[in-house]
């Protein structure tokens, strides 16, 4: 045994000592009050985060402070599992506690559509869209994270967040090609998203529904929601920590997801 | 904008007036009786042999010591002289001075003492109402017969809970029920009504005409969170004298057939442990109040069951359940707990129900009424009435019924 740790991880804790390299918590905080997606009403439904205080510092418990919490797997900022959804029941080790560790560190790639959402609420990422950004920016790299960074995590606290209308929620994500594209062609790890579901608010009634939840997961893929602090991770280079909680057969899970990324960005 | 409403204001420094009840001791015979008044009916003791009614409540018939059963009876009688008690060593009397009291011969045999409306006197024709006091015992109350009640006198407002300029919490104001209430209670000249919206928001809230109305004022409310509760009740502008909790989850399923676990599990969520957080929260609020009160909305299925709908109904008994122990912690406060029971309701969970059911506007105005007629127990709609009447008069052979 030896007490010398590995160059590259003492390298690694060095630069986050010296804050070369940044800790970005891409969390939204879990409480009560963040929202959680809405099903048409004939299906069960997502619980928000609960908290009862089983004691503080009182009759209860005279030195000790604690809360009963519930909720669903899929409240606040969560991880998808490919067992999530029925094109991935089959997948191998496609529950939250089967997951390789290996699967709970990534580099991710940031896609900004943070103009196109503000200009229209229903805006699609279309394969076309990948394209021209990857002429722009240069090739999305194979097993990375995509996360769509869209501005929506600054929507928190307001009905404009999940935007629901009579007509459903409105807000962006991708459609079919554009994930076939980002899963099969560039081999993408996940999608992670601001909103509170990888598929856009009206992605119920496109051609190909749900395309988001339906491909990554069908091919072993997972998903991030109700991310925050994309804005400031760069294009490339960030290092997404995410490690969903050890539950037995979970399709998911809320979690904290952590961005390692250099300080000096640009 | 309209302009500000007035509110009540008091000199911080004063000591807050104490609040009494009036005295509570009573025989069992009484509180037989004020079980009834409860409902808002109107009933002496009949004697099975002589039959001669009798007041006060008795065990026996004083005249041949014949058995006594209760019934309804008319209320009319003829006030035969008045009293105004000046001085009492009674503390709730004492805060009440000068209180006017009478004799009326009702017209079914007895003549019984009765607190007197300000608008009666000796000789005339009188209706004599079992109205709830403070303590929550019945007492006989007498008011000018089929006229306009006149509500200012302050005798009269002991035994009701006024409208007029109060701050009003609905608990749930989204759903059919909630919604007609606002309404109903706007008209009725409340002073704010605070009307609770569920998560999650939508923004065709913001554009609902009764919820921009002026006197209404819209709080995220979900009473199955403890901490939007809390938040809510925080954004309460001024003291808050009335809760109506119009919350609940209707849902078919069985116990063993098509029982949702997680639907039914909400709806305790929202009857019963949503009851106890929101009676947590409001308790110490209308504790305060000159006329405070706590009105809740639920199912006649409460009473015995029900097989369509057996876990609502399981809910909605462990809310009754809740609620009667409730009432008993708020009479030591004179907050007035008052249930409002209805059957099925045209709204979007009882669209596969037949007719008849009642409309939401029916139970808001039930709710109202209860209030001003200081009523413990209501039904709203006739399924609600004949459930009640049906399990009063043989809870074992409806209980069947219901489940059959």
């Amino acid at each position: 045994m030896t007490a010398t740790p590995h160059p590259a991880l003492a390298q690694m804790l060095a630069c986050v000592a010296s804050g070369e390299i940044r800790c970005i918590d891409l969390t939204n905080t879990l409480s009560s009050d963040f929202p959680v997606i809405v099903l048409p009403s004939e299906f069960g439904q997502c619980e928000p985060f609960r908290m009862e205080t089983v004691s503080r510092y009182d009759a209860n418990g005279p030195a000790w402070y604690w809360n009963n919490i519930s909720m669903n797997e899929h409240t606040g900022t969560h991880f998808d599992a490919p067992a999530h959804w029925i094109t991935g029941r089959d997948v191998l080790n496609g529950t939250v506690d089967a997951i390789a560790p290996s699967d709970f560190i990534h580099p991710a790639v940031v896609v900004d559509i943070t103009r196109e959402a503000a200009e229209d609420e229903d805006f699609i990422v279309t394969r076309t869209f990948l394209e021209r950004w990857e002429t722009d920016n240069g090739a999305i790299p194979p097993r990375h994270w995509i996360l769509l960074r869209s501005g929506w995590s600054k929507r928190v606290g307001t009905l404009s967040y999940l935007n629901l209308r009579q007509d459903g929620a409105h807000s962006p994500g991708p459609d079919a090609d554009a994930m076939r594209f980002l899963v099969l062609e560039r081999q993408c790890v996940g999608l992670g998203v601001e909103t509170v579901g990888t598929d856009a608010g009206q992605a119920s009634h496109f051609d190909e529904p749900l395309p988001a939840h339906s491909i990554l997961h069908g091919h072993g893929r997972f998903g991030l929601q109700c991310l925050t602090n994309l804005d400031q991770l760069p294009l490339f280079g960030a290092v997404i920590v995410a490690m969903p909680l050890k539950i037995a057969g979970g399709s998911g899970s809320p979690l904290r997801v952590m961005a390692l990324a250099p300080a000096d960005m640009a | 904008m309209t302009a500000p409403r007035p509110r009540e204001k008091r000199d911080p420094l004063a000591r807050k007036k104490a609040r009494h009840l009036s005295p509570a001791a009573r025989s069992r015979a009484m509180h037989a009786m004020s079980a009834r008044a409860a409902q808002g009916r109107f009933v002496l003791q009949i004697c099975d042999s002589c039959g001669e009614a009798t007041y006060p409540p008795r065990d026996v018939c004083p005249s041949c010591w014949g058995e006594l059963a209760w019934q309804d009876c008319d209320n009319g009688g003829i006030v035969l002289c008045e009293t105004v008690i000046r001085t009492s060593t009674d503390l709730y009397f004492r805060d009440h001075m000068p209180w006017r009291m009478g004799k009326v011969a009702l017209e079914v045999g007895p003549v019984a003492l009765v607190h007197l409306h300000h608008d009666l006197s000796v000789g005339q024709r009188a209706e004599v109402r079992l109205l709830l006091d403070r303590g929550g015992n019945a007492a006989m109350f007498a008011i000018p017969p089929n006229g306009d009640l006149d509500m200012s006198d302050p005798q009269l407002r002991e035994f009701l809970v006024p409208i007029e300029g109060r701050t009003i919490l609905v608990s749930d104001a989204r759903s059919a029920i909630g919604l007609a209430m606002v309404k109903a209670l706007c008209e009725a000249g409340a002073g704010l009504v605070v009307a609770g919206l569920a998560p999650p928001a939508r923004t065709a809230d913001t554009e609902q005409p009764a919820f921009i109305a002026p006197g209404v004022q819209t709080v995220p409310l979900d009473i199955t969170d403890q901490k939007s509760l809390s938040e809510a009740l925080s954004k309460i502008a001024g003291p808050l004298d009335i809760v109506i909790n119009t919350a609940r989850h209707p849902r078919d399923g069985g116990v063993s057939l098509d029982g949702n676990i997680v639907e039914q599990r909400h709806a305790f969520d929202v009857a019963a442990m949503g009851l106890m957080r929101l009676a947590q929260g409001v308790a110490p609020m209308l504790a305060g109040r000159p006329h405070g009160a706590f009105v809740d909305i639920l199912s006649i299925d409460a009473l015995v069951g029900s097989s369509q709908r057996a876990g609502f109904a399981a809910a909605e008994s462990a809310r009754l359940s809740l609620l009667q122990a409730f009432r008993h912690e708020m009479r030591e406060a004179g907050v007035r707990v008052l249930s409002i029971f209805t059957g099925p309701v045209e709204d979007e969970h009882h669209q596969s129900v037949p007719p008849p059911k009642v409309a939401p506007a029916r139970i808001a105005a039930a709710a109202i009424d209860a209030l001003q007629q200081g009523r413990e127990q209501s039904c709203a709609g006739e399924v609600a009435n004949d459930a009640m009447t049906r399990w009063l008069a043989d809870p074992a052979l409806y209980t069947r019924e219901r489940n059959l």
